[in-house]
């Protein structure tokens, strides 16, 4: 069982006044960045690094950072400078980044370069992650949407090699071209640091994941729709000749834990308010439908069965195919309601888990008992959740939760991709410290 | 003034391995039209005005609506390229060729490689050029609809020709060829700046059409393109938006057939 911590580090500023019900507009990619304020960015990104290495101590296996561009509810335009730094101030946790958003890069070659400098850096704690991006990204770098899908993959493909075959070499692809590839870095790990991709709606990129044979992890989606992807991913699998695990599966989900329910309660209704991430249900921001679905970006049909949640599939423009997929003729009432989703609705399904130790470990092994993944991230600190809210959470994670959750995990046999290989199924031998 | 038939054949032409949709009617001078970055809806009573004075053909541009993608394409010389050999194909010759907004913009790229085809050329609010002032309509920034509504002067000009509510096939027309769009003109949006410096090179004579309240492609570029071509004429259509040739079909046909005649 491998345990990481997240949080999406929202820009937090309380004179803002697009958040909280102040009636300003608050649609994503609608708000101009003239209200930033760079002593608020000074602040907030020393506070996310702090905590991380708080998390460290506390016994998280992972610090993950994800990457999102020109929007208030992520910090982390630019994570691996982020990663950068935890690779020297934290010791022994593995630096989780899910994940570069690779068709926005024209040159991969700088990126390849910048991950094995922190896999180096960090002496080999780099797990690396690709993403397609949200329309969002492709348009903050002026990514050409109909060819994400042949950008990602070809980067990829051009990353590993980058990595693994002896330079110099000639690349001439279809979106990437060098006439000279030998980098004067590479990564500390052999053959190079595990890549996991993370997904939430595309079926392509779950037949691609397994097809690669990657851990797939999945970003809080709810849970039956999740168990539903990795049973396609399952599928993917055996069409491969190969038996999904524990270890191919990784899911990202909700947890805050408090002193108190009162506590628990007060700093969970937070997860929905502020600087929260627009595409979850629940939260203060809008998304514009038409820039997530940009032309060509995903496919039309070829959808996972999470767009049964209309919010999913409304932050990525796919209302139709949401209504396809639960017989709906138009947008009734029940999914406006779902959209809404309020705090109560959320932790009646388990999107958002938040108690005591006592209330918060039977949930977690619900959801490890139903979903079987081997890796799991408890995203926590995130909407307007204080510092202190955040350092509570993951005191008391290290003193019980994640005692209880390791033992949960043994006795359900959940591995993490540093326990067995994804790519033959066999026991990895730890490595000798 | 009598009512030209109504009737319009429908052929596929193949060039360079992709299968060409035509729509072809009326008898005379041979004119092409070639349709704005939204796709061409039918036959249109632009359509069919200019079919009074001209054998129109109007394709749909390869990637476009029955036309089938050149995966490789990756800006519209790429398109011009394809288009031209389609003159060639229908063994036209004397063309008035048409282009409304990236339809134009192919157009001109069209006229800049080869006119050999061409005796007259007609631009309407044609994409193509980075304007001296304003900007050109982002439609990757807005709903398709919206985009498409931002082409008239306004919804009462929008709902006469498509309706209150837009029929699903239009709308799939609207998405699908946003798509293609967005792999011929990503950056810089709507425009190259290797198509300027050939203008002067455009000999054949060119009717530049623009409506007044244009909202998508700037005014500035039909003065670009009057004052850069060697030998054009500008009309400004008082009040019409962007989408002129659909709210004054036979206004617009009248200039195009006069132009052809001059």
């Amino acid at each position: 069982m491998f345990i990481g911590y997240f949080t999406e580090r929202p820009y937090q500023d309380p004179n803002s006044g697009y958040f909280g019900a102040t009636g300003r507009d608050l649609t994503d990619l609608a708000m101009s960045n003239a209200s930033y304020d760079p002593k608020i960015g000074a602040e907030l990104y020393n506070r996310y690094l702090d905590e991380k290495v708080y998390a460290e101590e506390m016994g998280f296996d992972g610090l993950m950072l994800n990457e999102h561009h020109s929007t208030p509810f992520c910090m982390g335009g630019v994570m691996n400078v982020e990663a950068a730094i935890l690779a020297r101030i934290t010791k022994r946790a593995k630096i989780v980044l899910l994940g570069n958003v690779l068709p926005i890069w024209d040159d991969p070659l700088w990126l390849a370069e910048e991950l094995a400098e922190i896999d180096m850096i960090s002496r080999g704690r780099l797990v690396t992650g690709w993403v397609r991006g949200t329309g969002r990204e492709s348009i903050a770098h002026n990514a050409q949407s109909p060819f994400n899908w042949e950008r990602f993959q070809e980067a990829h493909d051009f990353i590993v090699t980058a990595w693994t075959k002896p330079g110099p070499f000639r690349w001439e692809g279809e979106h990437y071209n060098y006439r000279y590839v030998n980098p004067w870095a590479r990564p500390y790990q052999d053959p190079h640091p595990q890549i996991w991709i993370p997904g939430v709606l595309s079926k392509n990129t779950v037949k691609w994941t397994a097809e690669h044979r990657y851990p797939y992890v999945m970003l809080a989606t709810e849970l039956e729709p999740t168990l539903k992807s990795y049973q396609y991913y399952d599928e993917v699998a055996r069409e491969n000749g190969f038996e999904a695990q524990s270890q191919h599966r990784g899911y990202l989900f909700k947890v805050h834990v408090d002193e108190t329910e009162e506590l628990a309660e007060a700093a969970g209704r937070k997860y929905i308010q502020g600087p929260s991430n627009p595409f979850l249900e629940g939260n203060q921001g809008n998304v514009r439908a038409f820039i997530q679905n940009l032309p060509g970006m995903t496919s039309r049909t070829n959808l996972l069965p999470t767009v049964t949640s209309f919010a999913l599939a409304a932050s990525r423009g796919r209302q139709q195919a949401h209504r396809e997929a639960v017989g709906l003729a138009e947008p009734d009432k029940q999914d406006k309601a779902d959209y809404l989703g309020t705090f109560e609705e959320q932790v009646n399904k388990m999107s958002i888990i938040t108690g005591t130790p006592k209330t918060v470990i039977p949930k977690v092994k619900h959801v490890l008992e139903y979903l079987r993944p081997g890796s799991i991230f408890f995203w926590d600190g995130d909407g307007a959740m204080t510092h202190e809210d955040s350092m509570r959470s993951l005191r008391l994670f290290g003193e019980e939760v994640i005692p209880a959750v390791r033992e949960i995990g043994k006795s359900l046999d959940l591995k993490s991709p540093f326990e067995v290989d994804t790519k033959t199924n066999k026991p990895i031998e730890p490595a000798v410290q | 003034m009598t009512t030209a038939t109504a009737s319009h054949t429908e052929t596929t032409v193949e060039v360079a391995g992709l299968a060409i949709r035509v729509l072809r009617g009326g008898a005379g001078p041979a004119a092409v039209f070639l349709h704005h970055s939204t796709g061409n809806p039918g036959w249109m009573p632009f359509h069919e005005a200019l079919a009074e004075s001209f054998a129109l053909a109007v394709p749909d541009l390869p990637g476009y609506g029955q036309s089938a993608r050149p995966d490789w394409a990756r800006e519209p010389r790429d398109i011009a390229v394809l288009v031209n050999r389609l003159l060639d194909r229908l063994e036209l010759s004397g063309v008035t060729l048409i282009g409304a907004g990236l339809g134009g913009f192919i157009a001109a790229e069209m006229a800049a490689m080869n006119q050999s085809r061409l005796s007259r050329l007609v631009l309407i609010g044609a994409a193509g050029l980075q304007p001296n002032e304003g900007e050109i309509a982002d439609q990757m920034m807005v709903d398709f609809a919206e985009y498409v509504k931002a082409g008239f002067r306004d919804d009462a000009a929008f709902e006469h020709v498509f309706g209150a509510e837009v029929d699903p096939g239009i709308k799939s027309l609207w998405d699908f060829s946003r798509e293609m769009t967005a792999r011929i003109t990503w950056k810089p949006y709507m425009f190259s700046r290797r198509l300027a410096p050939l203008l002067g090179e455009i000999t054949v004579p060119a009717l530049v059409i623009w409506g007044e309240k244009d909202q998508v492609v700037p005014i500035a570029c039909a003065h670009q393109y009057a004052k850069g071509l060697a030998n054009a004429r500008l009309e400004v259509i008082a009040g019409a938006g962007h989408l002129v040739e659909l709210e004054e079909p036979e206004t617009v046909a009248r200039l195009i057939a006069a132009h052809a005649q001059s």
